[in-house]
């Protein structure tokens, strides 16, 4: 891994607004990593982020990148998409960006299946309004507003985009930095909706309240919650109980948004005599 | 099927408001509708399904108002004019990524056909009731560009200037019209091409090497625009940001932000002022009226000249900015002012701002999804 970061980096925007061992920065990198693979044009890029500390990544990256509003990037992304498939569009949100306010888009930009890669930097809390419980934190957990433990259930990312027709669907830890690149790499390549669940700890908030220790512990936490998924016919029912599966969790090939709107106006297009 | 998109403009047609919206917009270069049903606005969006994919462009329906307010600001980054079109309840919706336009500087259309609210509010009848969100609908102090139409051609030439005046200021400008003009159907002959002037995004001039500040603006207070994938992989956002599009927390730069957008639209004023004046250069009773309710009140103060009593009508097309210098003007000799519309007195509060202690101020309003006939706005011009 000797590629130069920086080619890829507004170096003048540094340093970055996280915490010191807050994961976003991990996931960053991880995205920079899979760009570098691709070898697209960076003008042909563009970043798409809502409002957040994940939200924040955009501004850091030279490519064409734009911070909406809260929950909305999948919106304004799809504009840019349908505007201009040729462009690589990539929307980074939060678990509450993606989840809560932006839940309404995330479903039906899986329905579509237009060819956008949505990178969930999922903490679990609300990270940049000070640790507000999100709609995937684990019941019992503690938040700014959950000073007692969540009663609520949580989402599940991957399940949600899965059934709402995401056609690439992968979870990965900022643990395992290969596998996340390799994940995102083929989020991207995929021609259609694509979701990587990418869990990301939030020292400050998460792991402080709910005694999760610093960011290396936090990260055995997070590891001792998951099982690689190619394990899991090796596995018990009770050994995977409780336990969120990580890697490619759904492959589909459906009809894609751009490609059928393509092909309509090749169809209605009245014809030059 | 019919060949409309390539029928050759200049012929005569029999629509609606809402179609002739349509057909502006696509004289005008709009090549990208996002939008979700609402009465008293989904034909505009129905048209749009038909006619753009006929010319190569985009046609989406999205989730919701906000989803479609922020698709078209999106594909408008792309390079595409964009628009979408709503009624009450959605353009409420649409408020906080409308300031984002405004905030980022990305031209693009909104059609709010005005239906009584608050709330489901009147979903079929006539109203006039969005006329100060239109002006003050998002948060913050912001710029606002608003236009109302009266007649079905007005409906076209008025969408083709929201577009010019879009992307002349970089501003979302918002086109509001009254659920009669949206639906009653008038004959219009459908300009040319080569009749209709167009405006596009200045584009920077930039020389090698260069680098290109998307948010430094000249004199004209407007900076160029390089649409994303043109190469300048700038950064937008909504945050108080300095000419190179990045968060800035500087006092002077967010001050000089602030005053700028609203600058800019004070700056290019006398281009975005569309009115009418109707007898008023002796008007001595001077009405205010715009949309379709200004139709009632042309019949009115013709009905008062025969009565021999000296009306004249001032209709604002532009709403905002508003026409202050012609409302003053066509006031000059005004004993009284009558101002009618379709809300609880909405632009009044405009009028009663500009004319100060001068002249006697009288509303005329309804709010129970009827229009206003001429008849009222006669009684309130003679004084009964
Ligand atoms: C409409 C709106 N509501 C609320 C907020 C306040 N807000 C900003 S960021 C945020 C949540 C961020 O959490 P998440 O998306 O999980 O990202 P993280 O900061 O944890 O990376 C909220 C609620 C806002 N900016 N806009
Ligand atoms: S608050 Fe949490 S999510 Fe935000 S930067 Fe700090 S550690 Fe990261």
């Amino acid at each position: 891994m000797s590629m130069d970061y920086f080619q890829y980096l507004r170096k003048e925007k540094m340093p970055h607004i996280w915490c010191p061992g807050c994961g976003h920065g991990t996931i960053m990198k991880s995205i920079l990593r899979a760009l570098d693979k691709l070898k697209w044009n960076q003008d042909d890029v563009v970043v798409v982020s809502g409002i957040g500390c994940s939200s924040r990544t955009p501004g850091y990256l030279d490519f064409n990148t734009l911070h909406t509003t809260h929950g909305r990037a999948l919106a304004f992304a799809t504009g840019i998409k349908v505007a201009n498939p040729k462009l690589h569009v990539i929307v980074v949100s939060g678990d509450g960006d993606a989840m809560a306010i932006g839940g309404n888009h995330f479903i039906h930009a899986c329905r579509r299946n237009i060819e956008i890669t949505l990178i969930v930097f999922n903490n679990n809390i609300y990270g940049m309004t000070g640790g507000q419980a999100s709609p995937t934190t684990f019941t019992g957990f503690k938040g700014t507003t959950a000073p007692y433990g969540a009663i609520e259930q949580p989402f599940n990312v991957c399940s949600m985009a899965q059934a709402a027709g995401a056609t690439f669907v992968a979870r990965a830890l900022d643990l395992d930095a290969v596998a996340m690149d390799r994940l995102i790499v083929q989020a991207m390549q995929n021609k259609g909706f694509s979701v990587v669940d990418a869990w990301s700890q939030c020292t400050t908030y998460f792991g402080r309240p709910n005694k999760w220790g610093d960011a290396s512990d936090m990260m055995e936490h997070y590891k001792a919650l998951t099982y690689n998924v190619r394990l899991s016919d090796k596995m018990t029912e009770e050994e995977k109980a409780g336990k969120y599966p990580v890697g490619v969790l759904h492959q589909a090939t459906r009809p894609e948004f751009c490609a059928e709107y393509d092909k309509l106006i090749e169809r209605v297009r009245p014809v030059e005599k | 099927m019919s060949d409309e998109a390539t029928k050759p403009s200049g012929t005569v047609k029999f629509l609606s408001g809402n179609e002739a919206c349509m057909e502006g917009a696509i004289a005008a270069g709009c090549r990208f509708f996002a939008g979700y049903p609402i009465s008293p606005s989904s034909e505009i969006a129905e048209k749009m399904s038909g006619r753009l994919p006929r010319l190569g462009g985009k046609f989406i329906q999205m989730e919701d108002e906000i989803a479609s307010m922020g698709a078209i600001i999106g594909a408008s980054l792309a390079g595409q004019k964009t628009m979408t079109a709503t009624s009450g309840p959605g353009f409420s919706l649409m408020q906080e990524n409308l300031g984002f336009a405004m905030m980022a500087e990305i031209p693009c259309v909104v059609i709010n056909v005005m239906r009584g609210g608050p709330s489901t509010g009147n979903p079929t009848g006539p109203s006039q009731s969005d006329v100060q969100q239109c002006r003050w609908g998002t948060h913050g102090d912001h710029p606002a560009i608003a236009l109302s139409p009266s007649t079905i051609r007005e409906v076209f030439d008025t969408t083709v200037a929201c577009f010019n005046f879009a992307e002349m200021m970089r501003t979302p400008v918002v086109l509001a019209m009254d659920e009669i003009t949206a639906h009653m159907r008038e004959k219009i002959i459908i300009p040319q091409a080569a009749e209709i002037a167009l405006v596009n995004r200045r584009k920077p001039v930039l020389q090698a090497g260069e680098t290109y500040y998307p948010y430094e603006a000249g004199e004209d207070l407007v900076p160029p625009m390089m649409n994303f994938g043109e190469g300048a992989r700038y950064h937008v956002t909504g945050l108080d940001h300095d000419r190179t599009g990045f968060p800035s927390a500087a006092a002077e730069i967010q001050e000089s932000l602030h005053r700028r957008l609203l600058d800019k639209i004070e700056k290019h004023q006398e281009k975005l002022l569309l009115f009418e004046h109707h007898r008023t250069e002796d008007a001595e009773v001077l009405v205010v009226a715009y949309g379709s309710t200004a139709r009632s009140a042309k019949r009115a103060v013709e009905e008062a000249r025969a009565k021999g009593v000296k009306a004249g009508l001032f209709r604002p097309i532009t709403l905002y900015p508003i026409p202050e210098k012609q409302i003053e003007a066509a006031a000059a000799h005004a004993r009284r002012v009558v101002v009618p519309e379709m809300n609880l007195g909405q632009y009044k509060l405009e009028v009663e701002r500009i004319l100060g202690k001068g002249p006697t101020i009288t509303g005329v309003n309804r709010v129970n999804g009827e229009p206003i006939a001429p008849s009222l706005i006669l009684s309130a011009i003679l004084g009964d």
